[in-house]
């Protein structure tokens, strides 16, 4: 017999990925979904959805430093650049797989990423916050003029993976490619903020002194997380390189770590389903956006410059509204959701 | 490379760091008294200066008025976005705070473009006169040092009023303790609105200034980010640092530069040079020359 409500007695039980069958029969629909994805959409659509799959490694890896470890960074947009060139670099110019390329990016990313993380180790708050901006700037700096690896200012034309004879040049193909990547990098994720790392850094983030006295090595885990959070973000960029097929430092600037800084905060920190909601949410945003400002600029004609600019002003906007009105998140107003479901008709 | 090029390097390098030391005056007040980052300082001073561009260009109003108007205009601007945008973010964690103060900078850098678009737009009548004097036998256009003076005078007022006047005395109250300054009957909300009041008006001047020797367009915003570096270097929340880490990097910045241009044949220094000296001074002095150190005791 099933109780009604949801009665966990015992650890294990509790720290479940999924808890109950409705849950886990809900996830077996999402995944035949997203398998049978390419089958149903095609064209640009595809190509939003393989924005989304990558922007939510990127995500998760940011949440991982951000949301969990409480350490502000302003750079995952320079850090996916490091990957993407990082890969792109061996495979492209020294003609390595795409299979060594993605690793070696997300390692180069990590160890780049705890070069950057090193003023954490004495700084804190706002003070890293900008330290992180300035490795933004600097590596963005080093895009465009360190020319024999990057190519400057044209960039690099990077392949599509290749197995035996099958080269994965269509979206469809290279789309399992990266769902592959984004589940396993995602539960991984899952995983790793359920084991002792996952709640260090979680005692860094409340509060680092009592943290410190249980014994938690502030440096090593700070560190960590850095390096971490960077991997996610080398192999996203990496990812994306080879989606797009082609690097150039355009796509890692300070207006991509923001979005990737809003995806967290809207979607929630400290959640991995968060940064999931946040990752579609700030990648379709944009799309719709354009659909509605082309719309209203077929309608007015005399208005279309004027709309352009105030696409952007529109995503600001969305965003200080976010911020006002629902401060926790998609992913607090999911478990709202969740709660009203599991009590109705009861309101409390 | 001769004195005179370096002395030319220098001159250029100071004024411009005079210009980033109002704003980063701005960004301090703000920070100091409400404990907030405003990414969105660099469009304060590109609202200004499209501001006073819209009073003095287009509506022909003479220099001092449209002067007064902009200040005006900024009053208005700071006290708006402080109630509504500002106000119901008190106490939410600083990375939310950080993101609104972004997502308000696309706001208002998508208002200033699609009302005046991309083009660079220029004063006109010029605000000073063009004649040019020698200093150390380098030619220097007068406008240059008029808005050098302006912006240290600027900076003097307004650490003569956190020092001398009482609602200076308040801010600094406020900013010491919250709560203390709230008993001892401040008002708090007023202080928080003072301060992003100046730190508008300031920016705005600022922008004025700037879009007085170099005409205005839509990337004004950056002299926004260059602020990070400046105040970092002087502290976050000193107000002296502020002046100095400001002329400091604008300094550095154009020697740097011109340095690298000369010997090693690099251009575009200019744009990393500040950053690279704000990740040296964290590791260094995490707190900046003059920055409060804060002691953590368990």
């Amino acid at each position: 017999m099933q109780y009604c409500g949801d009665f966990r007695t015992t650890y294990e039980k509790d720290v479940k990925i999924f808890q109950t069958p409705f849950i886990k029969i809900c996830m077996g629909f999402l995944g035949v979904a997203l398998l049978a994805l390419p089958y149903l959409i095609k064209g640009e659509y595809l190509w939003i959805a393989l924005q989304i799959l990558i922007a939510v490694i990127g995500a998760v890896g940011l949440n991982i430093l951000t949301g969990f470890t409480g350490q502000i960074s302003l750079g995952q947009g320079a850090f996916l650049g490091v990957g993407a060139y990082t890969s792109a670099y061996l495979t492209a110019k020294m003609g390595l797989s795409f299979w060594v390329g993605v690793p070696a990016a997300g390692l180069v990313t990590a160890m780049a990423g705890m070069v950057f993380g090193i003023p954490s180790l004495r700084l804190k708050g706002l003070y890293l916050a900008i330290a992180t901006l300035a490795s933004q700037f600097i590596l963005e700096w080093v895009f465009i003029r360190w020319e024999p690896v990057t190519g400057g200012s044209y960039g690099i034309a990077v392949p599509r993976p290749v197995i035996g004879n099958f080269t994965f040049e269509s979206d469809g193909s290279y789309y399992y490619i990266v769902l592959a990547f984004t589940v396993a990098m995602t539960l991984f994720a899952t995983n790793l903020i359920r084991t002792k790392t996952g709640r260090a850094f979680m005692a860094v983030r409340d509060h680092y002194i009592s943290a410190e006295i249980m014994g938690i090595s502030l440096y090593k885990y700070r560190l960590l997380s850095f390096g971490i959070s960077s991997f996610y973000a080398g192999v996203a960029g990496a990812l994306f390189g080879h989606a797009l097929k082609f690097v150039s430092s355009e796509q890692f600037n300070i207006g991509v770590s923001i979005v990737y800084l809003a995806m967290i905060i809207i979607g929630g920190l400290g959640s991995i389903i968060g940064s999931i909601f946040g990752a579609v949410f700030m990648i379709l945003l944009p799309k719709l956006l354009s659909v509605a400002t082309t719309m209203i600029s077929a309608d007015f004609p005399s208005v279309t410059k004027m709309v352009m600019a105030f696409e952007q002003g529109i995503f600001g906007l969305i965003i200080v509204l976010f911020l006002i009105f629902e401060p926790d998140g998609l992913a607090h107003r999911w478990k709202l959701i969740k709660a009203y479901w599991k009590l109705y008709p009861f309101s409390y | 490379m001769t004195t005179q090029y370096l002395l030319q390097l220098v001159i250029s390098g100071l004024v411009v760091g005079s210009i980033y030391a109002a704003v980063a005056l701005g960004f301090t007040i703000i920070y100091k008294a409400t404990r907030v980052v405003n990414f969105a300082q660099g469009e304060f001073l590109m609202v200004g200066a499209y501001a006073c561009y819209a009073f003095l260009v287009q509506m022909r109003v003479p220099f001092w008025a449209a002067l007064l108007m902009t200040i005006l205009f900024a009053v208005v601007m700071a006290m708006t976005l402080e109630r509504l945008v500002l106000r119901p973010m008190i106490g939410e964690p600083i990375i939310s705070i950080i993101m609104v103060t972004i997502g308000l900078s696309l706001v208002m850098r998508s208002i200033v473009t699609a009302v005046w678009g991309n083009d660079i737009l220029v004063y006109e009548p010029k605000l000073f006169p063009q004649e040019t004097v020698s200093i150390g036998g380098v030619p220097v256009s007068q406008e240059f040092i008029w808005c050098f003076v302006l912006s240290m005078v600027l900076l003097a007022v307004f650490s003569a009023f956190f020092k001398f006047s009482k609602a200076g005395v308040a801010m600094r109250a406020t900013a010491f303790n919250q709560q203390a300054a709230q008993s001892m009957g401040i008002s708090v909300k007023s202080i928080f609105a003072l301060s992003w009041i100046i730190s508008a008006v300031v920016s705005g001047i600022g922008g004025v200034l700037i879009g007085n020797i170099n005409g205005i367009n839509s990337s004004l915003y950056h002299f926004g980010l260059k602020v990070f570096p400046a105040t970092i270097l002087g502290g976050l929340d000193s107000i002296l640092g502020a002046a100095l880490g400001g002329l400091i990097i604008g300094l550095l910045e154009n020697l740097s530069d011109g340095l690298c241009k000369a010997y090693l044949d690099l251009s575009g220094v200019k744009e990393v040079a500040p950053y690279v000296i704000l990740v040296v001074i964290l590791m260094i002095k995490p707190y900046g020359l003059f920055g409060t150190k804060e002691i953590e005791r368990v």
